[in-house]
């Protein structure tokens, strides 16, 4: 069978999720969606632009059938405007999944997870199909899942630094413990290794945007992002040695030449 | 009559209904999404719902994001 990921009953061959912001041009960014394998792209819902209507619009330049468009909250500061926010995005393509976002503060761009619990509620309610972005916390996580959510994605660092996985522990006891939906690790990836390191740890999935649209190669990078993620998952199903802390020949000790 | 399209002071012709508004500011019809006064105007409503002197309207569409 096939290793597919599997959210609200829908089929993703690829486990990698990007994010379609901060690229030079259109063509640079079709180019490495491509390149990447994704199958599923986020954007954001924002005011059309009334004084210069000659600009391109985003969806001119994404192929609906080939990819499934996640529209994102991000910029929202509370669930009253994520909400909003979710509400709109439903109409523009007539889907109802949101990647949802309710940010507690500026410069981190960390979650407000009080609001993004009560957005996932209402919004469950509503119909939608939610991917709530929040702290690697076990306990949220787990609210958030009785809230009807469809996937927790967990952050790897903050959105756009690049760090990589700060904190394996907290993403290795949310891998371990929740088994109800898809955990796709969001926000923080860098460089492949650490797209692959997440994948090893058991992650679902990997949700990435400036790791590939900064990148001075991005369509480079969305290759090798697709590459670590295949590989990530591979060496994770195929179950790694265990650490150890001395040698252990790989050679036979028996016919030494002697 | 003039309303407030995101943000924006406009002038429109008093009777127009959300879908004259939308041709009238010469955008695109597809892949927008509506609000009048903070309630989604679903597409099947735009030609009958029609706009008021100093409505607050919010058209959005998709643009690049993470």
């Amino acid at each position: 069978m096939a290793d597919t990921l599997i959210i609200a009953g829908r089929e993703f061959r690829s486990r990698l999720i990007l994010g379609s912001g901060k690229y030079a041009s259109f063509e640079l960014m079709v180019k490495a969606l491509e390149a990447s394998g994704t199958e599923m792209i986020t954007v954001a819902v924002r005011r059309v632009n009334l004084t210069d209507r000659a600009k391109e619009s985003l969806l001119d330049h994404i192929d609906t059938k080939k990819y499934h468009i996640l529209p994102n909250t991000a910029a929202c500061y509370s669930a009253d405007e994520a909400i909003r926010t979710a509400m709109l995005a439903r109409e523009v393509l007539d889907n109802n999944w949101i990647k949802l976002e309710v940010i507690g503060d500026e410069k981190t761009l960390f979650p407000d997870n009080q609001g993004l619990l009560e957005a996932t509620r209402e919004l469950v309610k509503e119909g939608f199909v939610v991917l709530p972005y929040f702290n690697d916390d076990l306990i949220v996580a787990r609210r958030l899942i009785d809230a009807g959510a469809a996937a927790v994605m967990p952050l790897a660092a903050p959105i756009g630094s690049g760090l990589g996985i700060q904190n394996f522990t907290n993403l290795r006891i949310l891998r371990e413990q929740v088994t109800e939906v898809p955990l796709i690790i969001d926000a923080g990836v860098g460089t492949a290794s650490d797209a692959a390191i997440a994948m090893e740890l058991g992650a679902d999935g990997v949700l990435m945007n400036t790791g590939i649209a900064g990148a001075g190669d991005p369509i480079a990078m969305a290759e090798a992002m697709n590459l670590a993620v295949r590989a990530g998952r591979l060496a994770y199903k195929s179950g790694r040695i265990p650490r150890k802390l001395y040698a252990s020949a790989s050679s036979p000790i028996e016919g030494l030449v002697r | 009559m003039n309303i407030i399209v995101n943000g924006n002071e406009t002038h429109i012709v008093e009777g127009s209904v959300v879908s004259d508004l939308i041709r009238s500011l010469g955008l695109n019809p597809v892949r927008l999404a509506v609000e009048l006064n903070r309630r989604i105007i679903r597409r099947a409503q735009w030609d009958s719902t029609t706009v008021l002197e100093g409505d607050r309207v919010e058209i959005v569409h998709f643009v690049g994001g993470g």
